[in-house]
């Protein structure tokens, strides 16, 4: 299956940006349909959308599937919430303050605050969350920054005081997670049962939507929460109808079965819904998405080891061709792993441009040249340049780079064949041994530019995420002091000189950067693209009265 | 009364063939298959698999006769040189289920007692076996190319053919029972493919003709499902998988390559069946013909 | 004819054993396993979580072993829980798709052979007249018609141009509040494509067996001492040849009834229907297998009982031997 990097709703949160982001080109694809005069907000209504998976668990806590974080993410709340310039704003608590030193983060929660149940929210349930997510029978996937607390005090009912060990950027972030209520799960967290409680088929939570009803492999089903903190949401009800397949949750769409889709690929952007009815149908939008695509290097391998060969696969890979082909040119040209157009992005850095003739002279310095005239370059050994493209099977656009990727290199002499590898057998089998030459994946930038985890040469076992094998000191370095200070401006400049160096060395060659394009019913009023996307005011959307297509109150 | 596969039986059958049109278009259709898959690489006008981002999915034209895909390329060499494919897996995959068969089929009639029994069930546990999940299973486990699928679609369609065979034996067995006894010893080999086989070889013909289109079809459910022979390499199924997203922008990708596999499947179909009542009546000669060989 | 049965019986544990364990060794062998899933290349996930994982599915053991344990819980009908992160019991997921599939085929082989009965008849009592060549043809286009490109040439067609047909689900969003009446047809329409590509090209094979099983009947002695007799026609065709026609085709029928289980794969994907053959698909790719082999079990139990049916059918027809060549799902 594809793995998508978008977290649209905020699960979690990014650190706090001292100065604003520059907004970033969002445009609204839009005809005037909407007139002043019904243009009310009004309760009610239900909102369809399509999940491509059924939801693995009503404890998002414990998942890790799309599905059930956007699910999960309506059901519960977290300390601080995401706004529409990415920076953190907030939810559950309503301010926080840090120490001068930036290892005590204390946070003032809200007195208004109820469980689904009635029961109130206090810090009380923020201390057992914490708690839950460190304790080693919890199965939860994500619990890197939790691990990183020292300990979790909540000297009053209102206040929680979170200490580190050492300054950790991304702090505030963690704390946007999912809250999980004590009073019902106390038990089972001790006992590691938590999959098997009755939270994980009926969930309490403190978000603006609560649980109704879960169809396993067909639906959720949620409804307003009339007590939320911030106000009943408008819409009514939420569906999510589980559809297995894109291309039916495409042919859903066109039939007007649903409200939403996340995204279109670039090709239904740009040609498949371009007709009348659609178009009163329906709003399109269009904004930069955090997740990059890339063409991977294993560096172990003693071809890629030499930084001419990467330069010449640099030279030979045209990625406006891979704009153009594979996303009809709705992405962004990627040069580096941070996102462009937020705080620590910049373009200063070396780029490549395709340049078949320059690839052919970088290569043949570095010992690779056709020496026996059948189109293929070879070492001085006469041993031609072949290597095998990898990438997962399922995945549209990655074969498509695969392919597109495959003829440019056979113009420079390089052999390549592709094999697209079933999902689990690819990661187990190839990315996680490093059994790889070449690998076409994506990654998702998250909301702060922390990238420890990607870059840092400490992460390149097996089951860590430094898939390409790099290592350089200084970017260590830099990694780990963007890590530990919480002023923006110091990091700004460590990220800069980050992505300076990684366009140096090229341990993969950072393809593009896509946009996302989602799809709105136009009945529904109040979608505004920012730089976080269209979720983060969700509770704001509405469908006036007369144009409510589902009553149910 | 003459052996089987004499040339008075092979023009008996011709007769009997070629009195059915349908049977005998088929054959046509075929033989004009076989032949621009042959010729693929002298008649495609344009590189299967090079993208031209800058064609995407063209409907029919003068220089494209069937459209462009997603890649900019052209369709009627992929679907050219996607009969390749088909052609080999077809022939291929049945060869390789066809020669299990018959080992097996003959092991397991010409033994009897433990190694019948142990085919047979063999036999059983390959049909029990939901087909699809074993060459899911299998394509997950093997990397898929157009090697792993022909092996596997082989291996789990011998079953029908080892049944036959091992009817065949046992049938000619039961009423040759006093002749073996004088010829054990005597080049049981010898027996076997001068008397048995060419009495099974009627059906297992048939068998073979009809499994073509059929792995045929299986080869494109699995490319449809994105489990074939790796890209960019064209087949019919992959292709029309690659246009399953723009169906209805670029119907010239679902309707050509289906078209294909309709006019493939369905001439082979038709010879098959031609080929079956034709032998027909030489199935019941033949048998009849067994009961006097063991004069 | 008992003892037959009994010794066939008999026959069929340790022949499910053996599916089960080559099954269970297969999928283990798969490369990559249920933890890929649990714990995602995603930067945050923790790897001692991994460990306990390990633990708590018993992957640690060897196959064998892990076979075992397994097999030890099937016998008592404990099929345990599902890897995937739900940790539902297995036999409540079979149990929500069983059902939707069972309807499904059962349909569809009523329509099969409600039709391919008398089409196939007819064209053998017609053998070469205008009727059977073009039964022929619109059957073998049938046949040779691939369900997914039918399918989705239909889902275009009546789904999205004419707008007459749901294309994907069982039923409405808006299903609970619709008049009783509205409920059955909504649920009926939402059958009608994913059928119709279904029995397509059942229906072709179904009914050349049919005609084939027929043709043989009627060239025999009997039939023509019946007609010898001075029975009518039709008499002699429904009476003596029909019934004797058909026995054959009642085994193959038998046989196809593990194939009512199964679910198709590629119909359940494009028309998004919640059954055996997704779930099925889904377990192996994500490596669930509890799952996988719950479900693996039900079908061949059933399989192997639905072959003792048609095996005591089989013996008492005259034993000739008729090959597979019904393609592949």
């Amino acid at each position: 299956m594809p793995r998508r990097r978008a977290r649209v709703r905020s699960g979690l949160a990014v650190l706090a940006a001292l100065v604003l982001t520059a907004g970033c080109n969002a445009s609204v694809d839009n005809r005037a349909e909407d007139t002043v005069a019904a243009d009310t907000p009004a309760y009610g209504d239900t909102f369809i959308q399509a999940s491509i998976g059924d939801i693995g668990g009503l404890i998002p806590s414990l998942t890790s599937d799309q599905s059930s974080h956007e699910v999960g993410g309506l059901i519960y709340d977290g300390l601080i919430k995401l706004d529409k310039d990415l920076n953190m704003a907030p939810a559950m608590a309503e301010s926080w303050t840090y120490s001068p030193d930036c290892l005590d983060l204390t946070f003032k929660l809200r007195k208004d605050v109820k469980w689904h149940d009635g029961h109130p929210f206090t810090a009380d349930d923020v201390v057992f969350t914490y708690q839950t997510m460190i304790n080693p029978k919890t199965p939860a996937p994500f619990k890197e920054g939790f691990l990183l607390v020292k300990d979790v005090q909540a000297p009053d009912q209102y206040t929680v005081r979170v200490r580190y060990d050492k300054p950790y950027a991304r702090a505030v972030e963690t704390w946007g997670t999912y809250m999980l209520p004590k009073h019902l799960l106390e038990s089972f967290a001790a006992a590691g049962t938590l999959r098997e409680s009755p939270q994980n088929s009926r969930p309490v939570g403190t978000g603006p939507y609560r649980f109704q009803e879960w169809k396993p492999g067909e639906k959720v089903v949620l409804t307003a929460n009339p007590d939320f903190y911030e106000g009943r949401p408008y819409l009514s009800r939420i569906v999510y109808r589980v559809i297995p397949s894109q291309a039916t949750i495409f042919l859903e769409l066109k039939a007007q079965g649903v409200d939403y889709v996340s995204t279109l690929t670039g090709m239904q952007y740009s040609r498949q819904t371009e007709y009348p009815s659609f178009r009163k149908a329906y709003h399109k939008f269009r904004y930069p998405a955090s997740d990059y695509t890339f063409f991977g290097f294993n560096l172990k391998d003693p071809r890629f080891a030499d930084r001419r060969v990467r330069e010449a696969f640099a030279h030979a890979i045209n990625k406006q061709e891979l704009i153009d082909g594979v996303r009809l040119g709705l992405a962004r040209e990627a040069n580096g792993p941070i996102r462009p157009g937020t705080w620590a992005y910049t373009d200063q850095v070396a780029h490549y441009d395709y340049d078949p003739a320059k690839a052919k002279a970088l290569l043949e310095e570095a010992g690779w040249k056709d020496r026996d005239g059948d189109g293929v370059v070879e070492d001085k050994n006469g041993k031609p340049f072949t290597l095998t493209i990898r990438t997962n099977q399922g995945n549209d656009e990655r074969k498509k780079i695969a392919e597109i990727i495959q003829q440019r290199l056979k113009e420079v002499g390089v052999n390549a064949d592709i094999q697209l590898i079933e999902w689990a057998a690819f990661i187990k089998e190839f990315v996680k041994p490093r059994r790889f030459e070449v690998v076409v994946l994506g990654l998702g930038t998250g909301t702060d530019p922390d990238q420890f985890v990607v870059w840092h040469s400490s992460q390149r076992g097996p089951d860590q995420m430094n898939r390409t094998g790099y290592a350089n000191p200084e970017v260590d370095r830099l990694l780990e002091a963007g890590r530990s200070s919480c002023v923006q401006s110091e990091r700004v400049r460590y990220y800069h000189r980050i992505q300076e160096i990684l366009a140096e060395d090229l341990p993969m060659v950072f393809l593009y950067f896509r946009d996302a394009l989602p799809v709105v019913a136009s009945r529904i009023h109040g979608v505004s693209p920012a730089p976080a996307g269209i979720l983060y005011n969700f509770d704001e959307w509405y469908v006036p009265k007369m144009q409510q297509r589902y009553t149910s109150g | 009364m003459a052996e089987p596969g004499s040339r008075g039986e092979i023009r008996a059958f011709w007769r009997t063939f070629s009195r059915n049109q349908l049977a005998v278009g088929g054959g046509a259709v075929v033989l004009i298959l076989v032949t621009l898959a042959v010729l693929a690489p002298v008649l495609a006008p344009w590189d299967p698999n090079r993208p031209d981002t800058k064609k995407i999915l063209m409907p029919p034209s003068g220089s494209h006769w069937l459209g462009t895909d997603p890649l900019g390329r052209d369709v009627l060499s992929r679907v050219l040189y996607g009969s390749r494919v088909s052609l080999a897996v077809g022939f291929v995959s049945v060869g390789i289920a066809a020669l299990i068969g018959v080992l097996l089929g003959a092991a397991a009639g010409y033994h009897g007692g433990v190694v019948d029994n142990l085919v047979m069930r063999l036999v059983d546990l390959m049909l029990v076996f939901p087909r699809f999940f074993l060459l899911l299973a299998v394509l997950a486990f093997l990397r898929p190319s157009i090697w792993t699928i022909m092996t596997v679609i082989g291996l789990t369609g011998w079953m029908g053919v080892a049944r036959l065979v091992r009817a065949e034996f046992l049938t000619l067995r039961e009423r040759e029972f006093v002749i073996w006894s004088e010829s054990v010893g005597a080049g049981a080999l010898r027996v076997i493919f001068r008397h048995i086989l060419p009495n099974a070889v009627a059906p297992i013909l048939v068998a073979m003709t009809l499994g073509i289109p059929a792995a045929i079809l299986t080869e494109a459910g699995l490319s449809f499902l994105g489990l074939g022979v790796q890209p960019p390499y064209a087949t019919w199924g992959n292709i029309l998988n690659d246009g399953r997203d723009y169906i209805e922008i670029a119907w010239w990708m679902t309707l050509y390559p289906g078209l294909a596999i309709l006019i493939t499947v369905l001439s082979y179909n038709l010879v098959g069946e031609g080929i079956r009542d034709a032998l027909d009546p030489r199935l019941r000669q033949s048998r009849g013909r067994a009961v006097r060989v063991g004069r | 004819m008992a003892l037959f049965a009994l010794r066939r019986l008999l026959l069929s544990i340790p022949l499910l054993i053996g599916i089960t364990f080559v099954s269970y060794v297969v999928i283990s062998l798969a490369p990559g396993g249920p933890l890929d899933f649990l714990t995602p290349e995603d930067p945050n996930a923790s790897p001692e979580v991994k460990e306990r994982l390990i633990k708590e599915f018993g992957l640690d053991r060897p196959v064998h072993v892990q076979y075992w344990e397994w097999l030890k819980r099937a016998v008592r009908l404990d099929f345990g829980r599902s890897f995937l992160p739900d940790g539902r019991p297995v036999l409540v997921k079979i149990g929500e798709r069983l059902p939707v599939t069972l309807f499904l085929n059962l349909i569809e082989m009523a329509i099969i052979v409600g039709f391919a009965v008398p089409i196939g008849v007819l064209s053998a009592t017609r053998q070469y007249s205008l009727y059977d060549k073009i039964t022929t043809i619109f059957v073998f286009v049938g046949f040779a018609t691939p369900d997914f490109w039918l399918a989705l040439l239909l889902m275009i067609l009546f789904g999205v141009q004419l707008g007459w047909l749901p294309i994907s689900g069982l039923r409405s969003l808006n299903w609970e509040y619709l008049s009783f009446w509205h409920q059955q047809w909504d649920f009926l329409s939402h059958l009608i494509l994913p059928i119709v590509v279904a029995t397509f090209g059942g229906l072709a094979g179904f009914s050349r067996y049919m005609r084939q099983s027929m043709l043989e009947v009627v060239r025999q002695d009997y039939v023509q001492t019946a007609r010898a007799k001075g029975l009518s026609e039709r008499t002699v065709i429904s009476k003596h040849a029909l019934r004797n026609a058909l026995l054959p085709v009642v085994t193959i029928l038998a046989l196809a009834l593990p194939g009512l289980i199964g679910g198709s794969v590629i119909i359940e994907s494009i028309f998004a229907i919640p059954g055996m053959g997704q779930l099925m698909v889904q377990s192996v790719f994500s490596r669930d297998y509890p799952v996988v082999m719950g479900n693996l079990v039900i079908v061949a139990t059933l399989t192997l009982v639905a072959n003792l049916v048609a095996d005591i059918t089989y013996g008492l027809v005259d034993p000739r031997i008729r090959f597979g060549g019904r393609r592949a799902r």
